[in-house]
Order: structure tokens, then sequence, then C-alpha cells
């Protein structure tokens, strides 16, 4: 009896000396390496992710995607081709600077400095001019009714920091000297960084001069790079971390069965879809010798047909996918109600191939990365086995992202004949899509850059430059309904397959925001 | 004697140089550096320019002098990835991997050799037996098998024990150490175990190898003869003469701990020169790459030195045989 109540006394005092007046610190794991604290230096989603709980843009978005003030209060057109920006007052960085327009006006030349990686955020035309301390104008060389669409990830740096520390250029890429920017952040954002070993941890604590009233209840923020599947997996199951991403599908129930931490898998905004070499004269990597198959539409849409994406999405990624009938996500385009995808129908596939002249099918080769996209080498396998049954056959060719990367974009001469690849629209908007991969391109790429099968109708090039201009919403989604409907149900230029689900495992102690876009802003997430 | 160092040491620049080569020449056909640089929105313009301020344009011997000369210099350029010097990303990660390394090799000595006593003492003994069984698995299964049971064993299950990564670390200079906190000390533990585990069942096997011949010697036989106790005999004679061979295989394993250390790294997520290998391998990050073979192959090339120095000066034949005719 003595004992037990001895043993007990022990258990209370270890327990109580376990719990001094908690400081809550938040864990949290990615397979990869925060690559650089530098946000130009890196178009990459969970570096921007991470950053904008330290950096702040002119605007923001909130957990709904919608445009919200963020350093700028407010904003007008004053005419269609000139935004002014209102700033912020009495904002600070980390540093204790003031934040003031003429950041915002050296943020701009710098984002269009040689080395930068995020020069889409404006076109490089954009004239930005200071007005006064607080307010900045935005000279467009035409309309642009997006011209801050992407503004949550152009992130305003301090001018006097970044010239004082020799980081008015970001650190180009092949340059010999130190960028001290890559390694130490001055933003406005809640956060501070106050420790990065690149690639190996990142410590946050709040930043307590933010100008914006914090929703998390975080002490401290540890960021830490798991690469190995399982090891991540058991970190989340034990309690090392908080907040796991990704988790592969085969272990989404196990941690949900657990009682530790949950999966949540919301639909992602990267729209995964296959395409094919629809402009040289010849395959480069099929037996149909002095023609393109590809060429003709009903061979297209025969591929469309002879795939059955809802099995794809039920068995290869586990229900953990939405197919798709266009090239964005329902999310990002309100009219994307009005598409429905067309079901499976392998007879009616066959029944095409025969009318184009291939009552027997062709050989082609199929490019696939194996280790980009969830499954995806799974997901080119189904495909080569649904298309068989159509009499085409696929040869696989599954590579490294290094190496697939390499082949089949531009500095590869766009050397495939059959592709699959996946986009997130940067700018959350239809335009980004048409652009990138509707419009016609050259060999060097100049026009739809990612366009690889060089998809070209100079009905959709139409389309494309009114809805660049067009600033009437409903006017404009009309143009782009037209041009899915175009590029799609006519000319069958690509084969939409689903958004992926997210897979962020998160310990059953923490409340998270998950954004569709796959960014981690834990200032607005709490822990008990 | 100078001759011997002089010849050995010529050698050890050729190794290097030729490792130079075949990591220059490999990494040209590991995928597009440019491609893992730049985000996918990237014009081929910018692309060209950055292939043409890289010197990817020039030719090939030229590009490979440049290597060697910079690397002579301690000078691999800026990582890929990180934008950073490869030499400060290296020389971060370098205590990790040390620590790691070194408490490994001291595990496996530490509980090798006794075991390896033990069972060449009690060949018979049912203990033996169970020790021999298990070097057996600890030589059979691959380490990152290991490492994924005892995380599923001990952190996930039990919940003791750290699951990944190395805990507090303090700096002192440019060195930091784990060995110093609580949470440094515990994060060791697995990690140690799973990288030293073939080593040790190494140590114990050859250990007891030694001994039953060492046992079976004249002089063994005359020690006992003399009256001399048991613990004289095995430790004061056998063991003694047992060591030196035990000795050279653990150096030399040293510096396969060293270069093997990165799978048992990747599964703990260990921060050290292995992991920053493998993440530069998936992202073709080659400053990365090219550095850390070429610093294997100076830590195999300089141990490798060391062993033969100590042998020209333990065994005397060597240096009249290394003696021009």
């Amino acid at each position: 009896m003595k004992f037990k109540t001895a043993l007990l006394a022990a258990a209370l005092a270890v327990a109580s000396f376990a719990q001094p007046a908690a400081a809550v610190t938040f864990r949290f794991a990615f397979q990869g390496d925060l690559k650089s604290l530098d946000p130009y230096s890196l178009n990459e989603t969970f570096t921007h992710g991470v950053l904008g709980n330290v950096y702040e843009g002119l605007t923001k978005r909130d957990r709904e995607l919608k445009i919200v003030p963020g350093l700028a209060e407010r904003w007008e057109m004053v005419e269609p081709t000139r935004w002014r920006f209102y700033l912020r007052k009495g904002v600070k960085f980390h540093n204790g600077e003031d934040f003031t327009a003429d950041d915002v006006v050296f943020s701009a030349t710098r984002l269009h400095a040689p080395a930068s990686d995020v020069k889409t955020r404006f076109p490089a035309d954009t004239r930005v001019l200071k007005v006064d301390d607080h307010t900045v104008d935005f000279v467009t060389s035409g309309p642009n009714p997006i011209l801050h669409a992407e503004w949550d990830t152009w992130y305003i740096l301090s001018k006097k920091w970044a010239e004082a520390n020799g980081s008015a250029q970001p650190q180009p890429q092949a340059g010999q000297q130190m960028s001290y920017a890559a390694l130490h952040a001055n933003g406005t954002g809640p956060f501070i960084i106050t420790e990065h070993q690149a690639g190996v941890r990142t410590v946050f604590k709040p930043n307590p001069k933010w100008w914006g009233k914090p929703e998390h209840n975080f002490d401290e923020v540890i960021f830490t790079t798991i690469a190995n599947d399982a090891t991540r997996v058991a970190a989340l199951l034990s309690g090392d971390v908080d907040w796991a991403d990704p988790i592969p599908l085969q272990d989404v129930e196990r941690i949900n069965a657990s009682g530790n931490a949950q999966v949540l898998q919301g639909p992602e905004l990267r729209t995964i879809f296959l395409s094919f070499d629809q402009y040289r004269d010849e395959l480069k990597y099929s037996n149909v010798k002095g023609k393109n198959p590809f060429k003709d539409v009903r061979v297209r849409k025969a591929f469309y047909l002879a795939i059955d994406e809802n099995a794809i999405a039920d068995k290869v990624m586990r229900k953990a996918a939405v197919p798709s009938a266009i090239m964005i996500s329902p999310l990002l385009f309100p009219l994307a109600k009005d598409f429905t995808r067309p079901k499976a129908d392998p007879a009616e596939a066959k029944k095409l191939l025969t009318e184009a002249g291939y009552p027997n099918g062709f050989e082609v080769t199929m490019d696939c990365p194996n280790d980009r996209y969830v499954n995806d080498e799974a997901i080119c396998q189904a495909i080569t086995a649904m298309l068989a049954r159509v009499g085409v056959k696929i040869n696989l060719l599954a590579q490294p992202k290094a190496k697939y990367f390499a082949k089949i974009l531009v500095s590869g001469g766009y050397d495939t004949s059959f592709y699959l690849l996946g986009w997130t629209p940067g700018s959350f908007d239809s335009w980004n899509v048409l652009a990138n991969m509707y419009r016609c391109r050259d060999e060097k790429g100049a026009g739809g850059n990612n366009n690889v099968g060089n998809y070209c109708n100079p009905k959709m090039e139409e389309y494309i430059k009114q809805i660049l201009v067009e600033s009437d919403t409903a006017k404009r989604d009309q143009l782009i309904k037209a041009a899915y409907q175009l590029g799609q149900e006519q000319d069958w230029g690509y084969i939409p397959l689903h958004q992926q689900a997210l897979a962020w495992g998160v310990s059953k102690k923490v409340k998270v925001v998950q954004r569709a876009d796959n960014q981690i802003l834990f200032y607005w997430f709490r822990k008990e | 004697m100078l001759a011997f160092i002089i010849r050995r040491l010529l050698q050890a620049i050729v190794v290097m140089l030729t490792v130079a080569l075949i990591a220059f020449t490999l990494f040209r056909f590991v995928g597009d550096p440019v491609n893992m640089m730049v985000g996918i929105e990237t014009t081929a313009e910018e692309r060209a320019q950055l292939r043409q301020d890289l010197g990817l344009n020039d030719p090939i011997v030229i590009q490979f002098a440049r290597f060697v000369g910079n690397s002579a210099r301690l000078n691999f350029g800026n990582s890929y990835q990180f934008k950073t010097p490869v030499i400060d990303l290296i020389a971060d990660r370098f205590p990790a991997t040390m620590e790691l390394a070194f408490a490994s090799a001291l595990l496996s000595l530490l509980v090798g050799i006794p075991m390896g006593v033990y069972t060449a003492l009690h060949r018979r003994s049912w203990l033996s037996n169970i020790f021999l069984a298990a070097s057996l698995i600890g030589i059979s299964l691959p380490t990152f098998l290991i490492g994924i049971l005892l995380i599923f064993l001990f952190p996930v299950t039990l919940g003791i024990l750290p699951s990944f990564g190395r805990g507090e670390v303090v700096r002192i200079g440019f060195w930091t150490t784990g060995l110093l906190t609580a949470s440094g000390l515990k994060a060791l533990v697995l990690p140690a175990i799973t990288l030293g585990l073939f080593q040790m069942t190494l140590i114990m096997r050859l250990v007891r190898g030694e001994m039953l011949e060492v046992l079976r010697t004249d002089y063994i036989k005359f020690a006992r003869a003399r009256g001399l106790t048991d613990r004289a005999v095995n430790f004061g004679h056998a063991l003694k003469n047992t060591l030196v061979p035990v000795m050279t295989i653990a150096g030399l394993q040293l510096g396969s701990i060293i270069a093997f250390a990165l799978i048992t790294e990747s599964v703990f997520q260990w921060p050290g020169m292995g992991l920053l290998f493998l993440k530069a391998v998936q992202n073709v990050d080659i400053p990365i790459m090219s550095a850390y073979l070429l610093l294997v192959a100076f830590i195999f090339v300089t141990i490798n030195l060391i062993v033969d120095l100590l042998y020209a000066v333990v065994d005397p034949r060597i240096r009249i045989d290394a003696r021009p005719a």
C-alpha cells in the first residue's frame, strides 16, 4: 500500500514536472527542404507557403482564397490602366524599420531582376510609381483585370535591409557570392525566423509587433524536413510532429485509426492531365510513319473515351482524387459546373479509331514522371491497360522528374509524343491555364510555353486575347467558358484527369486551416 | 621510409584524381541541372542564359580542369538548391555525421569485443548460440529495415525515444554537438544502434575467430602450463594478440561507417552529410554531389594512408620490402 502511494506520488511529481507553464510549440515536417528564404529565388508552393507566415504581399488571400487587403489597406482603379494602392500605415519590418512606398517600388524592381524566379507576378512593362509615402500607382500597358491576382505571394522586402546586406538582387543561380537574403528573413508578417539551418530546421517566433490580430496561440514553431515517408508517418504517430505532409495514400487508414492524428484530404488545385504531340508531321515515338495520328481529332477523342477516369480515381488514387472535366479546378472557375466529363466508352473509342483509319490501333510511347505527382506512374500503367482494350499499344517510359522534365519541356525540345503532366495556375485564374497551355507556340517555347503538344487554334488565340483585357467579370467568365468548350468538347486537345487530394497528416491536438492551394499558413492554426 | 611515404602520397593523389574524374563525368549525365534550379514558368531564353553562366556550354576538358582546380581550393561552388556555398553546407552537416559515426563505432567495439570474447571462451553455452544467431540477423538485415523496425518499436509503440532528428544541439565554435543535451543523447540512441549493428556483429565474429585461433597456439598452452590464471591467459595474452587485426578492421570500417551513414541518416532524418547527398541526388544538385564524393574519397584515402604508415611503423618487413631494390 505504502509502495503504491509512493509510486503515485512519484508519478504525480513526474507529471507536474513534465508540464511547466507550457510554452506551445507547433512542430511541422515536410518531405522537401525550405530551400531559400529569399522569396524571389524559387517559385515553389511550399517555400511560398511557409514564407507567407513571415513576409506579406500588398494583397493576401483568405481561407476561401478570396483576395483581401494585406500590406495595402485598399486599392482602386483610377483609370483602366492605372491602379492605385493605399498602403497600411504604422507597419514595421521585423528589424524595426518602417514599411513605406519605397519598399514597394524596390520590391517591384527586384521582382523583375534577371535572377528572379517569380517574374510572372505582374507584367514586366508595368510601371510602379510612388505617389507619396503610403500610396503607389501601378500603370499597365493595357487593361489588366487580374493584375493583383498573384500578389499574395509577391512578398515585400525592405529596401534598406536588402541593400545594406548586399541582397538588392535575388541570388543568381550561378553566382559564387553568398546571398544574405537566402539565409535570413526580414518581413512584416506574424512570425519572425529566429534560426535557419538550410535543409535541416527552421525556428519561428511570433512577431509581437505585427499589425494584425494573431489567431494562433504558438510561442514557437519548428520546421524540420523529413524526406523518408515511413519516418514522417512515424513522427506524426509518435507525436514528435504535429503536422506532416504529404502522407502516402497507403498510410491514410492507419493514421486515421490511430487516434492520435488524422489525414485531411481536401481537394488540391492542381489538375493532372494527358496530352499528345499534335503538331509534328510524324510522331517521334510511334510505329505510324509519315503521318501523325494525333492531328486527327477523332483519335484524340478516342483516347479520351478509352480512359476510365472514374476507375483511376477509385482504384489507383484510392478515392483521393476528383475527376475533372476541364483543365482547371472547379474551385477556381465558377462556370466549371456547366461541364461534365463524358463517360468512358471503349466501344465508341474503337469506332472512332476505325473511322480515323486505325482499326487495329497503333503503337506510341508515353512519357510519365514517377516521383512528381501522387501515384503518377501507377496512373500511367492503368492508362496503358485501358488503351490496350481499344488496340492502342503504349510503351510506357516512366522516369524520375529530373530526367522527365528535361525531356518533355522546352529545355528538351518538347521531346515527347504522349505525356502526363500537372498544372496549377499561379494566379488562380483561367487566363494562366489558357495562356500557358492553349496558345500556339514556336520551337523555342514563345507563346504557350507549357503547351507541350502544341495545341493550336486561331479561334482560341482570339478568345485568349479578349479574356486578357475584358474587365467585366460576367462577360469574362462567359468567354472563358467558350474557350474551354472549344478546347475540350470540339478540339479534344487535352485529357484532363483529376485534381488529386491534399494529404496533410494532422495531430488531433491541432486545429488547422487547409486551403486548396496547399499553402501552410500556420498563423491560422491553434494547438491545445 | 621517406620514399615509401612519398610513393604512398602519389598513389593517394592518383586515386583522388580518378575519383574526381568519375564524379565529374558521371554527373554530366544525371538530368538537367538547369531544370531543377528554376520553376516551371521560366522561359527558354532565361534557361539558356543560366546554362551559359554555369559554364555548362564549355568543352568538357575545360570544365574538368576548372572543377579540379576549384575543388583543390575547397571551392565547390554554390548549391543549386540552397543558393549558398556547398562548403558551408557540408561544414554545417559534418559534425552530425561524425558524432553518429563515432558513436556507432564506439558502440560496436564496446559491445562487439566482449561478445566475441564470450562466445570464443564459452563455445557451447546457450548464450553464445543466441549471440551467434543474433549476429546473423545483424549481418543479413538491411540497415533501413532495422531502422524502421526500431522506430516502430520504440517511438511509435512504446512512446519512448524520438523518432527522428538530432534533438537540441549546442554550438561550440564551428562544431555543433548533441552530446551535451538530454534530448540530443536520446536522439542518438536509435541511429547509433542502426548504423553500428552491422559493424558490431562483424567485430564480434572477428574477435571470436581470432580468439579461437590464438587459444590454440603454443604460447597459450605454455602460459596455462605455467599455471597462470584463466583471467591472465585469456585477457592478458590471448585478447591482446587478437586486437591487432581487430583494430585494423575497425579503423578501415570507420571510413565505411562515415560513407554509408547516408541510409541511416535518411531513415532517421539525421541532419548529416549523407542526407544532404541523398537530397542532392534527387534534385540533381551537382556541386553537392561532387563535393560529397570527393570528401568521402578523401576520408578513405586518408585512413588508408594512416593505416599503411602505421603498419610500416609496426611491421619492419613492410619497410624493407618498400625499399627500392
